[in-house]
């Protein structure tokens, strides 16, 4: 294999495992930002995965190659609707974040199966036949060397995703809005005092992380399993939760280590295709993924803080 | 606002949640159009109707007892042992292995060897989790989970590639144990109509003991739950935190193994590749939740759970409902429970003698994770 060949392998099966991994971990910054922690990415991701699917299989052959786009938004509706629940739990009822978050992770795979169960009378759906597949961006992918590489083949869901921090780093730290819901996570006691309201600064953040959740969940089932079933989703979300941490609770450090973990988890795919890793028996590329999740963690979380306020119930009376 | 004794309060919370989360069930079959009295009859009749159905219950809930009270030791130090999954399926797979490799060992030595491996190997996947959150601060919440990952596909390659032939069936199961390793009882298998039940029931029932005895009366519990509640006043107290931290880890991960020893020796007789982290880690978390952390709220929360574990089974035949919807009234109980202060605002505690506000500040910090412990750690998630 050329060396041109090799990279352009790397690089798009990295960006095709990345994109749901960034979606899922910049909603993610949004919720804890806000100070809510939100260790229900894994179930708000099962959801969007669930219904993204549904949607494909029904309107694949009316609506052709849009189909996976609006499955995405689908995706993302459905996992803010379920990240409601989160919401109303921790800012509303005082409930404990962790439980609350883990309620999410443990009600989305049997409602999924469930529903699947209800709608198709099966337990797993068929593979849908509209995905993402891969995408050549026109007139960038004639570059050489770095067309082949980067733009062409690729995934696009990765690319809006990559731009989407960008937009978001920029809501959360150039605009009015950032502000307030960064002041929510930080000091919900004198944020109130300032006039903002912190239950709505809260919502909005759970709601920012239920759409993108969503959305990663989705671009997941619709780019990568194809399909939907119990094990759909296994440990995405929680990968995207060890992002926010290892990004600093920053929408562009985010999608930086999602992008490392996105590497991580492709090499287990793509190893038998690359020279030297081939000959690694498969399960260490297998476990790798979790191994340097939690590498990674030891040995940079001493230096990252979260916000102030970040999984402290703020109640108003107090 | 009705008002109650603090003691009835206790009781109300739960009992409150899982008729709270039954109604969400029966509403979601009723989207459905299915037949939710129906549903529930099928699924109380199997579960209970008949002494196979009681020892299957029993049998469902033996390892859940277990899992129940890993998780519940290491949220008394402020731990979320989510790993239970992980630290279950090490001691399954460890004791089958060591049953498997010893077939001539006399019972007497076999068995117990092997609950103790078992053990020993829960204790080691959550040890980890202990050592680098001591040591380095890192989130158990996260660890532990990236540790059920692993776990999960370690064991199939241990399983598949390091295992001896002799000792598979095919890449996917081994053989069964001899009886020499198995919990199995010829007596108890027939009083309950040929059920699965085994004698690890009566491991759980010691393990309960052990368990409150650990907690109420020694010091390891004393500091356990002196760390959990304050860590900075136990340091000053003279408490290592780091020491009970890892301690308390361990202690949750081995009775997470003897749970997944529980399954192997007891249920199954067998290992066989796993495709997705095991249901007795996610329900003993369940369970740890609705019998607020306490020995004998476990025992009732780990037999309510799996009347709905095998009821729903019947639920699915009898019924024609699909299984999932017991997993889903579960993951709504502890929903309930985690809102209990819903449940708090309905409910007000009589006025007596001036003593009953501090119990009540009492049973919050009960609740769970506390809160104290939440605010000392800023490296959260």
């Amino acid at each position: 294999m050329s060396l041109t060949a090799v990279l352009a392998l790397i690089v798009s099966s990295t960006l095709v495992y990345s994109a749901p991994l960034i979606f899922t971990s910049l909603g993610g910054v949004f919720s804890e930002n806000a100070g809510i922690v939100n260790i229900g990415l894994e179930g708000i991701m099962t959801m969007g995965a669930f219904s993204s699917i549904v949607f494909n299989l029904t309107f694949a052959s009316s609506l052709g190659s849009l189909t996976p786009w609006l499955g995405a938004i689908v995706g993302g509706i459905v996992g803010w609707i379920f990240s409601l629940l989160h919401a109303v739990a921790t800012i509303n009822f005082h409930a404990d974040h962790v439980i609350s978050g883990t309620v999410l992770n443990l009600m989305a795979p049997p409602l999924g199966v469930f529903l699947i169960k209800a709608i198709y009378d099966k337990g797993q759906t068929e593979n849908i036949s509209a995905n993402f597949g891969y995408y050549n961006f026109p007139g960038l992918a004639q570059i050489p060397f770095i067309g082949p590489v980067f733009f062409k083949n690729t995934s696009a869901p990765a690319w809006v995703a990559i731009i989407f921090s960008i937009i978001l780093w920029w809501l959360l730290y150039k605009t009015r809005l950032g502000l307030r819901l960064r002041s929510a996570g930080e000091n919900p006691q004198a944020a109130d005092t300032m006039g903002i309201n912190v239950y709505k600064m809260r919502y909005l953040g759970v709601s920012i992380s239920g759409f993108l959740g969503g959305i990663g969940g989705a671009v997941f089932a619709e780019a990568i399993s194809g399909n939907f079933s119990v094990s759909t989703i296994v440990g995405q979300g929680f990968m995207a939760l060890a992002a926010v941490i290892f990004g600093k609770w920053n929408p562009i450090g985010a999608m930086l280590s999602s992008l490392f973990f996105g590497f991580a988890q492709s090499l287990s795919i793509i190893g038998d295709q690359l020279p030297f890793i081939s000959k690694i028996p498969s399960v260490y590329m297998q476990i790798a993924p979790y191994v340097i999740t939690i590498v990674v963690l030891v040995i940079f979380l001493g230096k990252s803080v979260a916000p102030a306020a970040d999984g402290i119930n703020y109640i108003k009376a107090k | 606002m009705i008002k109650v004794t603090i003691r009835t309060k206790k009781v109300l919370v739960p009992v409150i949640s899982v008729i709270a989360g039954f109604l969400v069930g029966a509403i979601i079959m009723l989207i459905w159009s299915y037949n939710p009295i129906q549903g529930y009859i099928s699924m109380f009749q199997s579960a209970l109707g008949n002494m196979n159905g009681i020892g299957e219950t029993i049998r469902e809930a033996t390892p859940l007892i277990f899992t129940a009270i890993g998780f519940t030791i290491a949220a008394k130090t402020g731990f979320f042992n989510i790993g239970l999954p992980g630290q279950a399926q090490a001691g399954w797979l460890t004791s089958i292995w060591f049953v498997l490799a010893h077939p001539s060992m006399p019972k007497l030595i076999l068995l117990p060897l092997a609950i103790l491996l078992g053990a020993i190997a829960g204790a080691i996947v959550a040890g980890i989790a202990g050592i680098l959150r001591a040591y380095f601060g890192t989130n158990e919440v996260i660890t532990t989970i990236m540790l059920n990952y692993i776990v999960l596909y370690s064991s199939q390659y241990l399983m598949q590639q390091v295992m001896s032939a002799n000792l598979r069936i095919d890449t996917d199961t081994t053989k069964n144990i001899s009886n020499n390793g198995s919990l199995r009882l010829d007596w108890l298998s027939n009083l309950f109509g040929d059920s699965r039940i085994n004698g690890g029931i009566f491991l759980a029932l010691i393990a309960v003991i052990i368990f409150w005895f650990l907690m109420k009366k020694t010091t390891i519990g004393f500091e356990i739950k002196a760390v959990g509640l304050n860590p900075f006043a136990s340091r000053y107290a003279g408490i290592s935190s780091k020491k009970n931290i890892i301690l308390s880890m361990a202690l949750s991960g081995g009775f997470a193994g003897i749970g997944g020893v529980i399954q192997g020796l007891g249920t199954y007789q067998n290992y066989f590749t796993q495709t997705t982290s095991l249901d007795i880690g996610w329900d003993g978390l369940s369970v740890a939740l609705l019998g607020s952390n306490t020995a004998v709220g476990i025992l009732i929360a780990a037999l309510l759970f799996s009347i709905l574990k095998i009821g729903g089974l019947g639920m699915q035949t009898v019924a024609g409902i699909p299984y999932e919807i017991v997993s889903i009234v579960i993951a709504a109980i502890i929903f309930f429970i985690a809102i209990n202060y819903v449940i708090d605002l309905l409910f007000t505690v009589k006025k007596g003698p001036k003593n009953q506000d501090h119990l009540k500040k009492d049973e919050h910090t009960d609740n769970i994770v506390n809160t104290n412990s939440k605010i000392s750690r800023k490296d959260q998630i």
